[in-house]
């Protein structure tokens, strides 16, 4: 499945056109990103579009793109989350100091997580993932720094000075465009990983996890990094939650922000690389306009759930994908 | 600590009993549905929650407790069965993952359902009359409502036992949880089986909710943290184990009321640390199969 | 020529600079952000918040507003989440252009809006129970206070209640919120010469308290504190009534609101003693109540305002009244007439103490009492304890420094 054999047997001109778009998947991505802000309503949606896409293609990597379902991942983006806003808020550190280290402690906390949840599999890993998290949730709930239940106020980060660019982040579009730029360092940094040995290896693993170590791949290992990859990519995207909204909440540890991310997987498309993004839009927006017709908001968006489960299991944009692509 | 004495150290043994008595209902009912349709059932605190609002409209119309009792499991369980024919079924054959998400979203729509039907705020549930007040157990006085709902969890049980163990369609669930592959190879309408299992497991959760709702009132929300504890405790007995599901809730009841005793901030999170340590060193839970879930 | 077009020109002049009515387009509203958590459990409460605002903006409106300008509320669904909280408050902010923002109903929810409007500089009033807000670091020239905070409820009840000598014990919830009940009742305990014989914590969210109840009654209390709110505090009261607790000892809550009252019901609640922000029944004995009260039924139907519902009602209405002595909707006026202003909107006269905004006002201590079901005659009024900055924590102790 790559252009050459395409071209051989005469693959119609669309075809072409996909294969150049997802080899720059990275630049159509942000290309259209870019566009957000202008379709969509609201600033703040907007951005927390963009946070929650991040938070699901992190999450994709270790549930599209290999198969374990995890339940835990609140912990990454939460861990992120709070240490930027730690570092900001009490530390008074810059932004640029606060983003790497989140996204350093999200990805130890994988590789502990990791460590402990790859023996199992299948709904046990779930779970396991799963209370590890609400250990994490409970450990942070009882740590003096970070506000309890009340949240971690203070996170101010009121603009980003860079050589001969002043960024004001009260603007909301400003803040937007600073943050696709981070996304789309992530996006590029992902999709390298992703085209490498270690991609085929994941994409193996994928297909026929037996297969794959009887052709010599070390599964366990593979599993762990993807794991610790996912793990900083969410804490990532949790970073950059607690700098937007200038506050860090306990709820943002809690399983159903874990919860949140399998739905907008789902909603987007596994294993597609823009998925996420399609998913975290089509969750957002749908409740932000369901919740402004009626209170009842839940029964609407739990029914169009269940809708694209029995109808729709590629996702919105994975089904655009196979229609158009013929994947 | 003030206070703690044997006495209370008994007492909250059987405050253990009591609430892993619901776990263990809960637990015996998510595993039944896994072992035999290898779903992982999501809106099984939804079923619970259901139960409860059941029994609180079933008492307006009928007001026997007894009756209400009998019925709640059979409503519950018929709405289960519903659920899972035009559901479920079609996402046979599409992994595990699907069946376990849509019930995810079936969960929200069950719950935003009943509070547009009996509204968001939740209400009392009295016991009935007979079975109010305190009986005197040896190391003190205990609720007489939570010896009752003790009583009903082993009585159940037992039914269940009996049926597993001892009539045909007993045999095919068990038969069904070793190898569902060879039941249907060997002919047996599975598709029926499923059902009446899903039934039974979701009637069974019901049940769980209506016994749970004099000691906690009833509210939309109820479901939510029960389902957390129920999934605990049916990984930690074993996924499709009914021997681990009885096992594993009376161990999580225990520890949590001991928890609750002695740490209590750390209550919520001691099933949380139990469940790392199983998995840790027996990944398929106590009574598991391993490679149940190849 | 040129004397037609001097004319013209200073017309012109004229025009811009008065407000320009005969031009036919409608002067910029006043914009008020109110964002409260609509689902959730908290719905019921947010509802009455919402009828209530609407009730004093529709007020403010009908007497001509500021000048012909109207004022307008825009009501957004926190969902009880902070970070849902702080992304309406930006919509506010950034999309509506709101001048104002009142609401939150939890701690975490005010504290997230309240993080976001002091970078902004929106004036903001809080009508959430919460001793957070008060404190310097989260204080700001922006934030208000317009709801009672735990120490002053716990002032009020515990001064009504306790006694010298008596023995207290308390069931706190464990999180922020009961501990800072927990903390204002100990030191009027203290004070007054009542002895707390233990505090036993359980866990939020807690169905279960049957470890806790026998160990509070091996303390021999003559008053248990249920320092806990909405479910947890049904629940907790209605096990230990089953506990036969009720006959040995004064159940007292800090917050005894309507709601938990009407889900947990009469039994349950029977001679329970607690604090509220307002109840109508003080209608007999206070003007202002009577008038809110008369103008709520008319607006909704023979129904009265809630004890939450009717704080959104006074932060409203109150906001309007330092918008028209301010003369108009810039942030830095109002808030300088807010910090100075006096009000009576529903209960009684009410300031905002300088060093932290806090609404210095009466808190009731009511009690329980049986009605028919569908009767609105729910609570008697034990007591009203006057407003006084005494009932507060002082400045110095929130970290405040002198003067604001």
């Amino acid at each position: 499945m790559n252009a050459h054999t395409d071209v051989l047997h005469g693959a119609a001109p669309p075809r072409r056109l996909f294969e150049r778009i997802r080899s720059h998947r990275v630049l159509a991505s942000v290309l259209v990103l870019l566009a957000l802000p202008w379709i969509v309503p609201n600033g703040s949606v907007a951005v927390n579009i963009l946070v929650y896409g991040l938070y699901g293609v992190g999450f994709n990597l270790v549930f599209g793109y290999m198969g374990m379902l995890s339940f835990g991942h609140a912990a990454f983006f939460g861990i992120g989350a709070y240490c930027a806003g730690i570092l900001v808020a009490q530390a008074g550190l810059p932004w640029w100091i606060a983003l790497p280290a989140a996204v350093l402690a999200a990805a130890v906390l994988a590789l502990a997580t990791g460590l402990l949840a790859i023996r199992t599999r299948g709904i046990y890993f779930a779970m396991v993932t799963l209370a590890l998290s609400q250990c994490v949730y409970f450990l942070v709930y009882q740590f003096p720094r970070s506000g309890g239940e009340n949240g971690l106020r203070g996170v101010n980060v009121a603009e980003v000075r860079l050589p001969g660019l002043r960024i004001d982040l009260l603007d909301p579009t400003a803040t937007y465009l600073a943050f696709l730029a981070v996304v789309a360092l992530a996006l590029l940094a992902l999709s390298r990983v992703l085209e490498s040995p270690f991609g085929g290896a994941v994409e193996a693993i994928r297909e026929n996890e037996a297969r794959a170590r009887a052709c010599g791949y070390h599964v366990e290992h593979t599993k762990l990094m993807a794991f610790v990859l996912s793990g900083g990519l969410c804490g990532l995207a949790g970073a950059l939650d607690a700098i937007h909204l200038s506050n860090v909440a306990i709820e943002s540890l809690h399983y159903e922000t874990s919860g949140l991310v399998v739905m907008i997987c789902l909603l987007g498309g596994m294993g597609t690389f823009f998925g996420p993004f399609v998913g975290a839009a089509l969750f957002l927006l749908v409740q932000d306009v369901f919740s402004l017709w009626t209170e009842h908001w839940q029964l609407y968006v739990g029914a169009l759930f269940m809708f694209f489960v029995l109808f729709f299991p590629k996702g919105v944009w994975g089904t655009i994908l196979e229609k158009t692509h013929g994947r | 600590m003030d206070g703690i004495t044997p006495q209370l150290i008994g007492l909250q043994l059987f405050t253990g009993l009591a609430l892993g008595a619901v776990y263990v209902l809960l637990a015996v009912g998510l595993s039944l549905i896994f072992g035999m349709l290898t779903v992982v059932n999501f809106a099984h605190g939804a079923f619970f929650m259901v139960g409860a609002y059941a029994g609180y409209a079933l008492y307006r119309i009928v007001p026997n407790f007894w009756l209400c009792l009998v019925l709640v499991p059979v409503v519950v369980g018929l709405f289960g069965m519903l659920v899972e024919r035009t559901l479920v079924r079609p996402l046979y054959g599409r992994g595990v993952d699907y069946p376990l998400l849509l019930t995810f979203g079936l969960a929200y729509v069950m719950i935003e359902t009943v509070r547009i039907v009996f509204g968001k705020q939740g209400m009392p549930v009295d016991a009935p009359a007979l079975l109010e007040g305190s009986a005197n157990i040896l190391v003190g006085k205990f609720p007489l409502y939570r010896l009752f709902v003790i009583g009903v969890t082993v009585a159940l049980l037992i039914g269940l036992w009996l049926f597993i163990e001892k009539t045909s369609f007993g045999l095919i669930v068990r038969a069904g949880a070793r190898d569902p592959q060879i039941v249907r190879i060997l002919g047996i309408d599975v598709g029926r089986v499923w059902l009446i299992v899903f039934g039974l497991g979701t009637g069974v959760a019901g049940l769980a909710g209506f016994l749970a709702a004099p000691v906690q009132g009833i509210s939309p929300e109820m479901g939510g943290s029960v389902l957390t504890v129920a999934f605990v405790v049916t990984v930690v007995g074993g996924m499709g184990s009914l021997v681990g599901a009885v096992v594993a809730g009376i161990l999580i009841g225990i520890v949590e009321s001991m928890a609750v005793l002695f740490v209590p901030e750390a209550a919520k999170v001691s099933m949380f640390v139990i469940m790392v340590l199983v998995l840790l060193v027996r990944p398929q839970g106590l009574f598991g199969r391993a490679g149940l879930m190849n | 020529m040129t004397y037609l077009a001097l004319l013209a020109g200073a017309a012109c002049i004229a025009c811009a600079s008065a407000p320009c009515a005969a031009a036919g387009m409608p002067p910029a509203p006043i914009r008020i952000g109110l964002p409260v958590p609509l689902t959730g459990p908290y719905g019921a409460e947010a509802q009455d918040q919402v009828r209530n605002a609407t009730l004093a903006v529709r007020e403010f409106n009908d007497s001509g507003g500021l000048d012909g300008r109207k004022a307008e509320l825009l009501v957004r669904d926190d969902r009880l989440n902070p970070a849902e909280a702080a992304t309406r408050a930006l919509e506010l902010i950034d999309k509506d252009h709101v001048h104002f923002i009142v609401g939150s109903l939890s701690a975490a929810t005010q504290l997230a809006v309240n993080n976001v409007i002091r970078q902004r500089k929106v004036p903001y009033i809080s009508i959430s129970q919460s001793d957070a807000i008060n404190e310097a670091a989260d204080f700001s020239r922006y934030t208000f206070h317009e709801s009672l905070n735990p120490h002053m409820t716990a002032q009020a009840v515990g001064r009504y209640v306790f006694r010298k000598g008596m023995r207290v014990a308390f069931l706190t919830a464990d999180y922020a919120y009961g501990q800072e009940m927990t903390r204002g009742f100990t030191r009027v305990a203290r004070e007054v010469g009542a002895q707390v014989v233990g505090e036993i914590r359980h866990p939020l969210g807690a169905v279960d308290y049957s470890p806790f109840l026998p160990r509070l009654m091996a303390m021999h209390p003559d008053v248990l504190v249920f320092n806990n709110f909405g479910r947890d505090n049904q629940i907790s009261i209605k096990q230990a009534a089953e506990f036969g607790m009720k006959d040995d000892m004064k159940f007292v809550v800090p917050v005894l609101t309507y709601t938990s009252r009407v889900a947990a019901g009469a039994r349950v609640y029977d001679g329970v003693v607690g604090g509220s922000g307002y109840y109508w029944g003080i209608e007999s004995t206070t003007p202002s109540a009577r008038v809110l009260n008369e103008r709520y039924r008319r607006a909704y139907d023979g129904g009265l305002p809630s004890d939450y519902g009717s704080m959104a009602y006074s932060a409203v209405k109150s906001l309007l009244m330092a918008v028209k002595a301010a003369g108009s909707s810039d942030a830095e006026k109002v808030v300088d007439a807010l910090a100075n202003e006096r009000y009576d909107t529903y209960k009684g006269m009410q300031f905002y103490r300088a060093c932290d905004h806090q609404s210095v006002q009466s808190v009731l201590v009511i009690q329980s009492k049986a009605a028919p079901p569908g009767s609105r005659d729910l609570f008697t009024v034990l007591h009203v304890a006057p407003a006084s900055t005494g009932a507060l924590r002082s400045c110095a102790e929130l970290g405040h420094k002198l003067p604001h």
